[in-house]
């Protein structure tokens, strides 16, 4: 098999410098360049440390680049829209932690299967990949009629990005329980606590049901909460499925890996480490192709 | 000339707490129409957690915001409508509902430390026409100067006003004061107050904010509101007058509303008990007050070890959600302790 498939990061903030430390341990994905558009950048630098390639042209760095097959956009919603033309003219598969939503939503233990093709990838928000995967999970067995989530997220892991859009968030969330959660209604809030020292990232997922079988709910959360942990580590249940009449009450904890970011910000951890999921799942895919074609 | 106080009355909105936010649309509409003829100057409706509310995590409503927002519109002949709507539960989308059915007044109300996140909210309220009212929740938590700059935020945003809600009802007098002081000398835009009564301080700290500089301060019928509820409406009406202020309201009418209208519709009395105390005592947002109560009784702890935990962990308005965890852990943990025995 061919050694790994090349990739680039654009947008050296927490996110990227995240996702750059996480990189550095994959197995299918060789991580060849961090662009930005800041020349004092303090994530250009980092990744000039950590012997990456960077520039400081952005995007025009990346295009023409043939070796390049993988990009993370982890920029804001406004570049992607811009970002997104561009990648795929040239060929390269986009992976968006932005809430453009370009591409189809992807939350990897519940959907990746259905678009390892798409040429470009939307991530969700972090509040989607930390409960879809529940609400997917008792929608298999239960049926759900309407999903709830409640996203309490320490206030500095909350950068302005999310900041000034916060309704991109409850509402790019929202759908996403409905889109790949499978409820028939979805509905999503954020609260951002400032407690010191911070908090850990908590969800809180409420459904309504048409099939309150407690077992097969339990069952599948816990199946679903192992699959995630396979990417998140530290995605825990705190509070087991509590099954009242048609309503089922279940309580996460996602904290984070610590590789760049502090632990405490499992919000951006679950964003990272799902698009690593996602990266290495094309790479792979990618690999076993050209090894076919040597064949 | 007597000095105006602009008083805002929540019952229709804070009040709602205190009824599992279930006034039907008609209820609303018969007591918006007393307090509007009562010559009330703004009138709150809508679910206790603003636009949006409705939910597992806060209680649904007995009807939809735009119910809500059709029905009492028709009935207001001079009040001002003022909806909240606190970023993160409710979005523009509802705003635009809000202004559609004629809301003149939007408060948006965001923890103390986050009012970044109400910048587009204040903005969108002003493009529609609104009067936009930064409010700050829980300003207990944090000392007088983070208020204050807080304050500036919501101002730089285009604000027309700025309110300081002790929403735990855990401030004394001289934290009142301290604050709107503080916020008096860092903005230009007028400054507002919300008071709870958990410690019994509610008449008192919102007569020390008026003394303070606050012109606009709410209050609703009977007190009704989260956890031992608000500054009594028609007697807050009564001691502005005997202090020599204007409040455009007449106290007659307004008791009438109060005793004849609200009264009958209340669930349960509203008093300072010992879980409300425990709110205003531990620093806790009020509407935890049901939420803890029903924990409680589902696994079978004091409502007031939930309370006091919940202040412990520093918890937001919003996170009615730690009451569940709170109680579960404390349910588990007495099962550990019975089982060592």
């Amino acid at each position: 098999m061919a050694k790994k498939i090349k990739a680039a990061i654009i947008g050296p903030g927490n996110i990227g410098m995240d996702l750059m430390f996480k990189l550095m341990k994959s197995e299918y994905i060789e991580l060849e360049m961090v662009v930005g558009i800041i020349p004092e950048s303090e994530g250009l630098a980092l990744a000039r440390e950590n012997g990456y390639k960077t520039s400081h042209e952005g995007i025009k760095a990346i295009l023409g680049n043939k070796e390049i097959k993988i990009v993370f956009d982890a920029t804001g919603a406004k570049p992607h829209l811009m970002h997104a033309p561009l990648l795929k003219e040239d060929g390269k598969i986009a992976i968006d932690l932005t809430p453009a939503a370009v591409g189809p939503y992807v939350v990897p233990p519940v959907n990746l299967g259905e678009h390892i093709d798409s040429p470009n990838i939307n991530m969700v928000t972090c509040g989607g990949q930390a409960t879809v995967p529940i609400v997917a999970a008792i929608n298999e067995v239960a049926d759900v009629e309407y999903a709830e989530i409640v996203a309490t997220i320490s206030s500095r892991s909350a950068g302005p990005g999310t900041r000034q859009n916060i309704d991109e968030f409850t509402q790019t969330t929202a759908r996403a329980l409905e889109v790949i959660g499978g409820a028939e209604k979805g509905k999503a809030i954020i609260i951002l606590n400032p407690a010191e020292p911070p908090i850990i990232m908590r969800d809180t997922v409420y459904t309504k049901v048409k099939n309150p079988d407690e077992k097969a709910i339990r069952d599948a959360v816990e199946k679903m909460v192992a699959k995630v942990q396979e990417y998140v580590p530290g995605y825990r249940s705190k509070v087991p499925p509590i099954v009242d009449g048609d309503k089922v009450t279940t309580m996460l904890e996602v904290e984070g890996a610590g590789d760049y970011l502090p632990k405490y910000s499992g919000n951006l951890d679950i964003m990272t480490a799902a698009a690593k999921a996602v990266g290495e799942r094309i790479a792979k895919k990618l690999l076993e192709e050209t090894a076919k074609e040597v064949v | 000339m007597k000095k105006y106080i602009r008083i805002v009355d929540t019952t229709l909105r804070d009040g709602m707490h205190a009824v599992s936010h279930q006034f039907t649309p008609d209820d609303m509409a018969e007591i918006a129409e007393g307090l509007d003829r009562a010559g009330i100057d703004t009138i709150e409706i809508g679910h206790g957690d603003g636009l949006g509310g409705s939910s597992y995590q806060y209680g649904f409503a007995a009807a939809s915001d735009e119910e809500y927002l059709k029905t009492v519109s028709r009935v207001l002949k001079n009040a001002k409508l003022d909806i909240l709507l606190l970023p993160g539960i409710g979005t523009m989308k509802e705003l635009e509902l809000a202004a559609k059915y004629d809301a003149k007044v939007a408060r948006i109300a965001t923890h103390v430390t986050e009012a970044d996140i109400g910048e587009q909210h204040i903005k969108l309220a002003k493009e529609l026409g609104m009067e936009a009212i930064g409010f700050l929740m829980m300003v207990h938590m944090v000392p007088p100067e983070k208020v204050a700059e807080q304050a500036k935020l919501f101002e730089s945003y285009g604000a027309d006003r700025v309110y300081i809600t002790d929403s735990a009802g855990a401030m004394t007098p001289k934290d009142v004061v301290a604050r709107i002081k503080a916020v008096k000398e860092a903005v230009s835009i007028p400054v507002g107050y919300h008071a709870h009564n958990n410690l019994s301080l509610a008449m008192a700290n919102t007569l020390v904010a008026v003394e303070a500089g606050a012109d606009m301060v709410d209050a609703t019928c009977k007190g009704l509101g989260a956890g031992a509820g608000n500054t009594q409406t028609e007697v807050l009406v009564a001691v502005l007058d005997k202090l020599g202020y204007s409040t455009g309201v007449d106290l007659y009418k307004i008791m009438d509303v109060a005793d004849d209208i609200v009264a009958p519709k209340m669930k349960r009395p509203q008093v300072i008990d010992k879980n409300s105390l425990s709110i205003g005592y531990a620093g806790v947002y009020g509407s935890f007050l049901l939420h803890a109560l029903r924990g409680a009784e589902k696994f079978n702890v004091d409502a007031r070890d939930i309370l006091v935990e919940c202040g412990r962990r520093k918890t937001v308005g919003g996170q009615e959600d730690m009451i569940i965890d709170v109680a579960y852990e404390l349910s588990q943990k007495r099962r550990a302790k019975l089982a060592n025995c």
